[in-house]
């Protein structure tokens, strides 16, 4: 099951890239094999954060089992929330009050935004730049410092319910999301100038891991890693939740296929989660923030399917249900795994230093891909 | 009027008067072995220090700000904690040479000592051929790398180290082109020589344009050399794990961190000689007033705020920018540094030719 | 033009690089942009949200009084049984035999801290505290009982 690590017949090394290891994002395992500096072989090891979340939602009642879908893609988890009480309110046939959808969207976009940022300064880090990390996380600080105010977590939410939001908004939110937008604003052209623009970051990630965009739809990727390759798959758009459908954003798409053309989709993305943002935050509708449900939570007996976007790519929640109170099975697609199952085919001719931008710009998150 | 040279000078007075010429040598050469040790400890704490809290302002934080008012004592406790470290030698260890690499680089930091002037007329050994003697000793450091790597056994440390060999043998050739222009504007390798054809204004600016394209690829130069960031593949933390030092621990590492900070610290001595002036003040053309002013100011006071000037636009460069790979590296340096290079040091030659300078 | 290229090269790679130059020196230069909270010092005047959730504790009135029914509402929804109620007999005054809580017993180390106890509970007898700093040399300390003893129930809870 585990390579021998050591010299094959030609010359080449194979070497353990994790699982603890500062650039993978995670316990990752990557056995590589190397001729000189040219990769010629990456396999990923996985299951070292494999926690068995999906058979321990089977013990949990419908209500129960949202809080320990936070830990898994924990960067984007009120989207995670989200699609597990989507799922639930699917099977119950529940209406969701629209002060409820646009709080939900509102909490959504605001995670995207500081997933995107970690996700920045992750990257930068490990290109080499340390600064750029600490400037994304004061930008991060500020989702969080809105986050604690209203849900009263900074990392795992547990918010949602199924039929609507667990509290009313806070009054302060509306006065604090728009001063992160006015700081936000002022900010973004700083990215700019110390990454973006910056000659040696894109001499790094031009033409490093080019994905077609055949090979994209094929290994099953989604999110702005098959974005980056001119793959139009944003769910927002195509398969409208919630009030998606009456928002007016772009979904930004890029022709490039390379690492520089991931980057770029990203920062694009995070500045149409502002628009969206500004567009919902003067008309929250008033009304009630949960739908009136029974106690005890009872799907009817079938198989009900939700997708969602997260930051990272399409997270589908699939629940078959016996109609008692607990599910009878639960199964996540995870965006992380078909985007990791594509590095082999990308990083094969490339040199050790581009596997990390590489993985940067695919942005993989563990415990996402372990469960 | 004390100075650094009087306080020398009278001490050689009194030791040759009390002591037979040879014992006032050997004293002298244990003096100034003693010295040289005391500031390379001095230099050491000053600069982790420095870099900490460099590195934290840019960075939107505060530094070290517990140990010791506003944290200036940061280094003791770190210098304690390496001491107390235990220094393990991995198993299948070349042993000679693992012991023996992190004692090279000091000693190469030691030897380059001897040509730097400190202040007026204190120099350890103003010998003819100054400048080259920095320069081939510089290329010595190599080999402490390649044996730090060879003999970690360890495929890591041997990756880090090939590419730190290749990268410092390939930057010398830029740093010692830069160096070439300002000798052919001096007409002497001699240290003293150099700096003395400054006492009218520093070459920077009397060399112009040429000179000031000098000095960039002299620093970028020798950024590469001294394996700082952005070359720093070497210990990329993030990719290999500290390349060649993986293996190191406790007072070995300590050496080479050491040996890497004085590094900085002479290189931008270098620099600050010969484009800056070493310890001549800043003078401009006929002001004689402001003129007078800058004479005031002690010449060692000149010549350490010229170098930590430029130890702070290293560190500036480590913090803003992200590494750069090694093909990429090599490409910089061969397709682009020693190109412009060496058309800059044609351009150099007519200027001293045809006295295109001020 | 190769040359031109080149040269024009060379000057925008330069350029971009001054460019993030400045940004740093600016951070490096303002330092009322830092905004490092110096915690263990600042414990008096931090301030956390009110619905912050730390830990789950059961208020109490001047008279010692809770207003826990023992419905059990929150063992229910609890999804890894961090709360167990432990019931006793006593005597109501007209002298009937009524169900009371002996001790609720919350177990610190398994609370995932998510909310739905204080949501189910219909007589609002729990909520969320704002304290965090819960680390302990000693296991046993994290089983807490939220009741108080010697307390009883307020009158007129249902």
């Amino acid at each position: 099951m585990f390579e021998e690590v050591g010299t094959t017949t030609e010359g080449d090394i194979i070497i353990n890239v994790g699982p603890q290891h500062p650039a993978t994002h995670g316990v990752l395992h990557l056995v590589i094999t190397l001729n000189g500096e040219t990769i010629k072989k990456v396999e990923p090891h996985l299951g070292y954060i494999h926690r068995s979340i999906e058979k321990m939602c089977e013990s949990l009642s419908y209500r129960q089992f949202i809080y320990v879908t936070s830990r898994m893609d924990y960067l984007s988890s009120h989207i995670n929330n989200h699609a597990c009480a989507l799922c639930v309110e699917k099977g119950l046939q529940v209406e969701v009050p629209p002060r409820a959808q646009v709080i939900r969207v509102l909490m959504d976009e605001l995670t995207r935004i500081a997933s995107h940022e970690l996700w920045w300064g992750a990257m930068a880090m490990d290109l080499g730049a340390f600064t750029p990390f600490f400037h994304a996380f004061r930008e991060r600080e500020s989702i969080n410092d809105i986050m604690e105010e209203t849900c009263g977590a900074r990392l795992t939410m547990n918010y949602m319910v199924p039929g609507g939001v667990m509290q009313d908004l806070h009054p302060n939110f509306q006065k604090k999301v728009k001063e992160f937008m006015q700081l936000y604003k002022r900010k973004i052209h700083e990215y700019d100038e110390l990454v973006t623009g910056n000659i040696i970051f894109q001499n790094r990630m031009k033409n490093v891991g080019y994905l077609s965009a055949e090979d994209a739809v094929s290994y099953g990727c989604s999110g702005p890693a098959a974005r980056g390759s001119g793959v139009s798959c944003d769910i927002r758009k195509i398969y409208p939740y919630e009030i998606y459908d009456k928002l007016e954003f772009d979904e930004v798409l890029e022709t490039g296929g390379d690492s520089f053309a991931r980057y770029m989709v990203r920062i694009r993305e995070m500045q149409q989660s502002i628009h969206i943002i500004e567009q919902l935050i003067d008309n929250i509708p008033e009304g009630d923030f949960q739908a009136k449900t029974k106690a005890v939570l009872k799907l009817p007996k079938g198989e009900f399917y939700t997708r969602v976007e997260t930051a990272r790519g399409e997270l589908g929640v699939y629940i078959v249900s016996e109609g008692g109170t607990t599910p009878y099975r639960i199964k996540f697609r995870s965006p992380g795994f078909s985007n990791l199952s594509v590095l082999d085919h990308i990083a094969r001719g490339s040199k050790l230093g581009d596997l990390v931008a590489m993985m940067g710009t695919l942005d993989l998150v563990i415990p996402d891909i372990d469960r | 009027m004390w100075s650094f040279s009087n306080i020398a000078n009278n001490l050689h007075k009194w030791l040759s008067e009390t002591f037979n010429p040879t014992m006032t040598l050997i004293i002298e050469m244990v003096l100034a072995g003693v010295a040289v040790i005391g500031l390379f400890a001095a230099l050491g704490l000053v600069l982790v220090i420095m870099e900490r809290k460099v590195s934290a302002w840019m960075q939107i934080r505060l530094g070290p700000n517990r140990v010791g008012p506003k944290g200036m004592l940061q280094s003791l406790a770190d210098t304690l904690k390496l001491l107390v470290k235990e220094g393990l030698t991995p198993n299948g260890a070349d042993k000679l040479l693992f012991n023996l690499a992190p004692f090279v680089a000091m000693i190469v930091a030691m030897l380059l000592m001897a040509p730097i002037a400190f202040a007026k007329d204190f120099q350890l050994w103003d010998l003819n051929i100054g400048v080259l003697y920095v320069s081939a000793i510089s290329s010595i450091m190599v080999i402490s790398i390649l044996m730090a790597g060879w003999a970690s056994n360890n495929k890591y440390s041997l990756m880090g180290a090939m590419r730190s060999g290749a990268q410092i043998v390939s930057y010398e050739l830029s740093a010692g082109l830069s160096i070439l222009a300002v000798v052919v504007m001096t007409g002497s390798l001699q240290v003293s020589d150099i700096i003395y054809s400054q006492a009218d204004g520093w070459w920077i600016f009397k060399g112009h344009i040429p000179m000031v394209i000098a000095f960039v690829t002299f620093i970028i130069a020798v950024t590469a050399e001294t394996n700082r960031a952005p070359f720093d593949l070497a210990e990329a933390e993030s990719e290999l794990t500290a390349g060649f030092h993986t293996e190191y621990s406790g007072m070995k590492f300590a050496l080479f961190f050491l040996a890497e900070y004085v590094n900085v610290f002479i290189v931008c001595a270098i620099g600050a000689t010969l484009f800056l002036g070493g310890w001549m003040p800043f003078h401009i053309g006929n002001w004689t007033q402001f003129n007078h002013v800058m004479d005031y100011i002690p010449s060692s006071i000149w010549f350490f705020g010229k170098t930590f000037f430029l130890i702070f636009v290293i560190m500036w460069f480590r913090w803003t920018f992200p590494r750069l790979r090694i093909d990429q590296l090599l490409n910089l340096e061969w397709k682009y540094l020693l190109p412009i290079s060496m058309i800059n040091l044609l351009i150099v030659t007519a200027m001293a030719i045809l006295k295109w300078h001020f | 033009m190769f040359i031109t290229k080149y040269i024009k090269d060379v000057y925008k790679g330069v350029r971009s690089l001054l460019v993030g130059m400045k940004r740093t020196l600016y951070y490096f230069t303002h330092h009322k942009e830092i905004i490092t909270q110096q915690y263990p010092d600042n414990r008096d005047t931090l301030v956390l949200p009110e619905r912050f959730k730390g830990e789950v504790v059961m208020p109490h009135n001047e008279n010692n009084e809770h207003r826990c029914t023992g419905c059990q509402a929150c063992e229910l929804a609890c999804p890894n049984g961090t709360i167990k109620v432990i019931f006793k007999n006593e005597l109501t005054p007209e002298g009937k035999k009524k169900k009371a809580i002996d001790k609720l017993v919350y177990h610190l180390e398994l609370c995932t801290m998510c909310n739905l106890c204080v949501e189910a509970c219909p007589s609002d007898a729990i909520k969320m505290a704002q304290t965090f700093e819960h680390s302990v040399f000693d296991r046993n300390e994290l089983t807490k009982i939220l009741n108080n003893p010697g307390s009883k129930i307020m009158e007129g809870v249902e």
